[in-house]
């Protein structure tokens, strides 16, 4: 008999005990709080900023000379670029664009100083951004090796309140990464310490005005 | 569950010498009191927690109803996203699972994200054996590696170590593992985190086989689930070309919504925030089937049962699956404060612990039999389990299998065990008292017998008596028998 069939029989066999199956309620809150969306925003931006991120708001016109003084006060020199990322975004950069491609091997991506993306969604009530792999956010590991990540949050369009909203709003299918501030350690002593080996700091840029 | 902490002393032994140990206790009061007060405000901002709670306990309690279907789904989901489904029915069978899929991909360094299920069947050992070298990369793992030690705890192993000893450790170890400590490293936690970060980035860039477990696993669509903060999860599940995940049986779940409440209760139960830093979730090897560089080309997930079923045959003790591996029992119990992980000699300590090893391991040994006893029985454990598992309730339940045997559920088939080896007093005394119950006349006398002889009272108990009054005083005979006393004072009236 293999395992599977053996663990399969041990379960049929430890439940014919007729085990209670309950129903489940789902009465919990789809949202804690009732919000404008200007209040929302502010809800992710302080929670975002209490693990320590660095949070940003501007609108269309304002975003480029943005990210190039974020960009030029950290020194870099070099910036990530995902595929689906508006050119426009980088206009002003000085540093250097390195693409994302799949040759590119990791001790390269090591090197660059910077990245910049685009989100799927943000979660105010937890202080969470949450990339899909989508248009302007590139592969998984582009927003996990340089030390610096620049994330642009569509404000209202791409910010819900809370998790129960999300969910709904993601796919499953594709890989999905939950950011909530930057890297972070509370193995010693319970002292927080931001940034271990993800990036040590984290932007967020809330961008208002409508998507393109 | 296998090696490193077979051969440990039974509780009360342990926890004697770990009590004693005022350093270990400062460190462990610290750390649990900080963590318990932090916890409660995060909870508080939810005014649904106790519908948070209900529904994830339901979740569970349904898919454990269930759990041969969500099994039977789940690898069908898995398997249509490109992964590859293995099932382990106990300990060995996972390690040579999981050995031959390192061995086959030709690379001997496997890079490993925190797992309590991996600790549990020791597959660092194993590998070792097989001449493959794991690199435990979340950094309390690191200390506990290093410093060839044991975890001590669920979330935060290296909780009993305190920032100068963890200092000496990457001083004295790193270079033997690969990048030394900088030279003059300082015991301040940036410092600290910075040598690891350097330590380890070299291993992330390197590794071409990663080893994980899951805090969840969606039934409906595939997808794995790992909570993590600094994001060593992350480069592990990211980076290397193959990634093998161990995960026990019970981390199912039917839906990606039922995710919406573990979600919200994980996090704000175990590191007390609204949110942990990283959450990874990959289902198979997604759309693109690690094609385009992004994540692992080849997904191997390795389902456990290693007890969990036997767990499950158990009426009572299988509330204890539902557990989400949060850790806040641990951080209220005054058991657990005071004696500190290692006591327990077990991967999963405190009041969790105390229920579910002797259950996967079952009761034959001394320190097993001894972890249901490992308890107060003071309920705060079960006020703050997020899946509402009445750990009193099963500490009870195993507290009677242990004295006086009864049916369990062994690899699947049913038996009937005697009472454990330590309890034979116990049972001498409950069969004297059913002796003395069951005849009236011969309790009356011996009452008598001992009010008179109240003054010859002893302070400590001879023979197998004695281990109970060396912690308690033996208590005070009345003057009277109550029996004499009613029919004086109301014998005449009833």
């Amino acid at each position: 008999m293999s395992s599977r069939d053996r663990i399969l029989g041990r379960i049929r066999r430890a439940v014919a005990d007729g085990a209670p199956d309950p129903a489940i309620p789902r009465d919990y809150l789809p949202v804690h709080g009732t919000r404008t969306p200007a209040e929302t925003a502010d809800l992710l931006a302080a929670h975002l900023s209490e693990y320590r991120a660095k949070v940003h708001r501007t609108d269309e016109d304002g975003l480029a000379p943005l990210l190039m003084r974020l960009l030029a006060e950290r020194g870099a020199r070099t910036v990530l670029v995902p595929p689906g990322l508006p050119p426009n975004w980088l206009a002003g950069a000085d540093a250097t664009r390195v693409h994302d491609r799949a040759a590119s091997t990791l001790y390269e991506l090591d090197a660059v100083d910077s990245v910049v993306t685009g989100c799927a969604l943000a979660i105010a009530e937890t202080g969470t951004i949450v990339l899909d792999g989508g248009p302007g956010q590139g592969r998984r590991r582009i927003t996990l090796i340089p030390d610096h990540h620049i994330c642009v949050v569509r404000v209202p369009d791409q910010v819900v309140d809370s998790v129960p909203q999300a969910l709904p709003l993601l796919d499953p299918t594709r890989p999905l990464t939950w950011i909530s501030g930057p890297s972070a350690t509370s193995d010693i002593e319970l002292d927080r310490v931001e940034g271990v080996h993800g990036p040590r700091t984290l932007e967020v840029v809330l961008l208002t005005g409508p998507a393109e | 569950m296998t090696g490193t902490f077979m051969g440990m002393p039974a509780f009360p032994e342990a926890a004697r010498e770990a009590v004693g140990d005022g350093a270990l206790r400062a460190n462990l009061r610290r750390a649990t009191h900080t963590i318990r007060d932090k916890r409660a405000r995060a909870v508080a901002e939810l005014a649904d927690w106790d519908r948070l709670r209900a529904a994830g306990k339901a979740v569970k309690d349904h898919t454990l109803r269930h759990l041969d279907r969500y099994l039977l789904r789940l690898e069908e989901s898995v398997t249509a996203a490109g992964g590859t489904v293995h099932w382990a029915a106990d300990a060995d069978e996972a390690n040579r699972i999981v050995t031959g899929l390192v061995l086959a991909t030709g690379h001997r360094e496997v890079v490993k994200v925190k797992s309590m299920a991996t600790q549990e069947i020791g597959l660092n050992e194993a590998l070792e054996a097989a001449g493959i070298a794991a690199y435990e990369t979340d950094l309390a793992e690191l200390i506990v590696q290093l410093g060839h030690d044991r975890p001590s705890h669920i979330l935060v192993p290296a909780i009993h170590r305190n920032r100068a000893e963890i200092r000496d450790i990457f001083e004295a170890e790193m270079g033997s593992w690969g990048l030394p400590a900088p030279d003059g490293l300082g015991d301040d936690p940036r410092e600290l985190a910075e040598a690891a970060r350097l330590h380890l980035r070299e291993k992330f860039l390197r590794a071409k086989v990663g080893v994980c477990g899951a805090n969840f696993m969606v039934a409906e669509t595939g997808t794995m689930v790992v909570f993590e903060s600094e994001g060593n999860g992350r480069m592990c599940l990211t980076l290397p070309e193959t990634l093998i995940s161990v995960v026990g049986i019970e981390k199912v779940v039917p839906t990606f919504r039922d995710l919406e409440i573990f979600l919200q209760t994980l996090p704000r139960s175990s590191t007390a925030e609204r949110m942990n830093p990283y959450t990874t979730m990959w289902t198979g090897l997604g759309p693109s089937r690690g094609a385009d560089g992004d994540g692992p080309s080849a997904f191997h997930l390795v389902l456990l049962d290693n007890g969990r079923t036997d767990t499950l045959a158990d009426a009572v003790g299988r509330q204890a699956l539902r557990c989400i591996r949060c850790s806040a029992c641990l951080n209220v119990c005054p058991v657990y404060e005071r004696a500190g992980g290692h006591a327990y000699g077990s991967v999963y300590p405190g009041p969790i612990g105390a229920i579910l090893s002797p259950q996967l391991r079952g009761t034959g040994s001394e320190i097993d039999a001894s972890l249901p006893y490992a308890s107060t029985l003071c309920g705060a454990c079960y006020e703050v389990c997020p899946v509402a598992i009445d750990i009193p309730e099963v500490l009870v339940h195993l507290r009677e299998r242990v004295a006086q045997g009864g049916p369990v559920t062994r690899e699947g088939i049913r038996v009937r065990i005697r009472p454990a080896h330590g309890h034979t007093a116990e049972r001498a005394a409950m069969r004297a008292a059913r002796l003395l119950l069951d005849h009236p006349g011969a309790l009356r006398a011996g009452e008598r017998l001992l009010a008179r002889a109240r003054r010859l009272r002893p302070r400590r108990l001879p023979g197998p008596g004695r281990a109970w009054t060396d912690t308690r005083d033996l208590p005070e005979p009345p003057p009277q028998p109550f029996r004499d006393w009613w029919a004086r004072e109301r014998g005449g009236r009833a």
